[in-house]
């Protein structure tokens, strides 16, 4: 058969339509390879919340508490060190943390429920390094005038001891207030904030 | 027709002639020996610099060797990884060799990669008729880069889980999609147990698949157009009465025999790492990741392996005053793009982008920008072929302004590398903005300067 005896066009559209058809089937059998690299049921499960036993917490102490895989810091705070959060309302991005991520109840200068207590997941907003204690106020290598705060030894970012976020660091947002609720004034419950249990 | 008409016998020196011939009539035994070996013309002035291609074979074996006796020993569970490194380490007979023999591999395999493309920008082995050799060399650096990253994962120290916890972040930094990503990538809201058996996937099978195909493409590419020269001469161009290249030798037994000799002085200076100094004073191992992974707690300086910390530096270098400085930056090219004389349509690209960026700049977080110049900073190198526009390829022929642009580019890569390495410190992150910039002006200032540049002629034939 010459090449002119050829129905070209039906050939193109065969061509295309076989392509199509593949692209779709090729398409569709990759859903399950692609959906089986999700977090499967049992990590989706493992986000229980949290009891913790803060009546040895004295002022001025930080513990940490594993919660969902992540540490959450728990600081009771003196008087000294709200002041300190006071003062550093000039110098933090976000101060009344507007784009930050808190529950409502947190949603204030010193981002928490009760103003001593102060309830943070530990993990830098830049790219998740756990920021280290820089609690003490006195002069560090990265800031001459320092009020005590957190020091995130990746990138350089700095957090005031509300765990906001200083100017001008990597840094876009406050450190994540996690969902929490105090029973009593001993138990703190992290990751689950309904009143009324 | 070839089914009929059987090949003719091998009549080699050796006494394997007959079997020879019975394999070269069912298989194309001679014709890819001689095509890719034997017969394979490669000019006659390779220099010091043309060791590293094959280096990189070499060490490209040494690695999937080692590493398949690893995988032997070697569990992918949380649980389990960081006592199975150090079974190996203590218990497996000979472990401890194989296993700094595969980690010091992976340092030497990134000094042996990054010499060989230094040899390319040096001699213009990336221009006309070589762009694919290059781009493929580009995606075989890009594989070798996530092959390094996954690997690192696996002994699950702490330098291991807070890398992976910061690249795998780096995604979720992207705009709308990022974080779900972010969470893909991971298998798990932090990086964990399903994190690492998926990067051991990767590491134990995907990638290494890829990086051998792409390497037969590679060096396909290179005996399909012919290797360059320091002279930057193309030899194709004067054949001898034989057909072959005048300045042609063939790479058997020649180059066989001088990449032989330089395996075996790569393999004393490997031996003296491996057995003095597999740590290598903290920039091979890092001295943190003998310590086992513990998701709570970031060790107080971290910083990635030696061969990531260029481009980690400008990651840390793009913050919310420096994305003025790029602002600046973005309008000066704009600028110089619409003085010169390119064509009406790439001036309004350079403009659109040029303003796009500037809205980009405002109103995008500098957490976002940093992930972006960091990938630009690997990707800008695809590019190298179409960015240079000098009359002449290698260095030779190339005047002043390119050869210091290529001495400042090699300066600042180290500055930026050894910053990365470092704390942050204001004065840190000052130099690694300063590097940055003219990290960026290589590149996008080459099609000027290469232009302008007093480049000598190209000899007619190459010299020894």
């Amino acid at each position: 058969m010459a090449d002119t005896d050829l129905d070209r066009a039906k050939r193109r559209f065969l061509l295309t339509a076989t392509t199509l058809g593949c692209g779709v089937a090729a398409g569709a059998a990759a859903v399950p390879f692609v959906a089986s690299m999700l977090p499967s049921e049992r990590a989706k499960a493992a986000g229980a919340p949290v009891e913790v036993d803060i009546s040895k917490l004295e002022p001025g102490q930080k513990m940490i508490v594993e919660w969902r895989g992540k540490p959450v810091w728990v600081v009771r705070r003196t008087p000294e060190m709200l002041k300190a959060v006071q003062a550093d309302d000039e110098r933090v991005a976000d101060p009344q943390s507007t784009r930050s991520q808190q529950p409502s109840y947190a949603k204030n200068e010193y981002r928490s429920l009760k103003p001593d207590l102060l309830v943070l997941v530990g993990i830098c907003t830049h790219l998740g390094c756990s920021p280290v204690d820089r609690l003490e106020p006195k002069p560090e290598p990265f800031a001459a005038d320092w009020h005590g705060g957190f020091y995130c030894p990746c990138h350089g970012s700095l957090f005031d001891l509300a765990g906001r976020v200083y100017k001008n660091k990597p840094a876009p947002d406050n450190l994540t207030v996690p969902p929490y609720k105090l029973v009593g004034d001993a138990k703190l419950v992290i990751g689950d904030d309904t009143q009324g249990a | 027709m070839a089914a009929t008409e059987q090949k003719l016998p091998v009549t080699g020196a050796g006494p394997f002639n007959g079997v020879l011939t019975w394999i070269d009539q069912r298989f194309p035994l001679l014709s890819l020996w001689r095509e890719h070996v034997s017969e394979y013309y490669a000019p006659k002035n390779f220099n010091f610099w043309y060791y590293f291609g094959s280096l990189a074979m070499f060490v490209l074996v040494l690695q999937i060797v080692t590493g398949i006796f690893l995988v032997m020993h070697y569990k992918p569970d949380a649980a389990q990884a960081f006592a199975s490194v150090e079974y190996i380490m203590r218990d497996v007979p000979w472990g401890w060799l194989i296993r700094y023999m595969h980690s010091t591999g992976a340092s030497a395999f990134f000094i042996v990669i990054y010499l060989h493309m230094f040899r390319g920008l040096m001699y213009g082995s990336y221009r006309q008729p070589r762009e694919l050799v290059w781009i493929f060399g580009m995606i075989i650096y890009l594989m070798l880069m996530a092959e390094a990253f996954f690997g690192y994962l696996l002994p699950w120290g702490q330098m291991s889980y807070w890398g992976a916890q910061v690249i795998v972040n780096l995604f979720d930094a992207l705009p709308l999609i990022g974080p779900d990503l972010a969470l893909w990538i991971r298998g798990d809201f932090v990086v964990s147990d399903a994190t690492l058996n998926r990067f051991f996937a990767f590491h134990v099978i995907a990638i290494p698949l890829v990086l051998v195909g792409l390497v037969a493409a590679h060096i396909m590419a290179l005996h399909e157009v012919g290797s360059n020269n320091p002279d930057g001469v193309e030899i194709k161009a004067k054949l001898g009465p034989d057909g072959h290249p005048l300045d042609g030798i063939p790479f058997h037994p020649y180059y066989t025999v001088k990449d032989t000799f330089g395996v075996m002085v790569f393999l004393g200076l490997f031996a003296i790492v491996l057995f003095f100094m597999p740590e290598f004073g903290g920039y091979f191992l890092e001295y943190n990741n003998f310590v086992p992974a513990d998701p709570l707690k970031t060790p107080q300086h971290i910083a990635p392996v030696w061969y990531f910390t260029p481009y980690y530096s400008i990651l840390r270098a793009t913050t919310a005053d420096f994305k003025l400085v790029l602002s600046a930056a973005a309008l000066a090219m704009a600028f110089l793009i619409v003085r010169s004389p390119f064509r009406a349509k790439t001036k309004a690209l350079a403009v659109f982008v040029t303003v796009a960026l500037l809205v980009g700049f405002y109103f995008i977080d500098a957490k976002v920008w940093g992930v972006v110049l960091m990938g630009l900073a690997v990707m800008i190198f695809f590019l190298l072929p179409w960015l240079d526009v000098s009359p002449v390829k290698s260095i030779r022929s190339k005047g002043p302004l390119y050869k210091s642009a290529l001495a400042v580019f090699v300066v600042v890569f180290l500055v930026l590398g050894y910053f990365g390495t470092q704390p942050v410190s204001p004065f840190a992150t000052y130099m690694a903005q300063l590097g940055t910039l003219l990290y960026f002006a290589f590149f996008f200032l080459m099609p000027w300067y290469s232009r302008m540049d007093k480049t000598k002629p190209v000899p007619e034939r190459v010299t020894v």
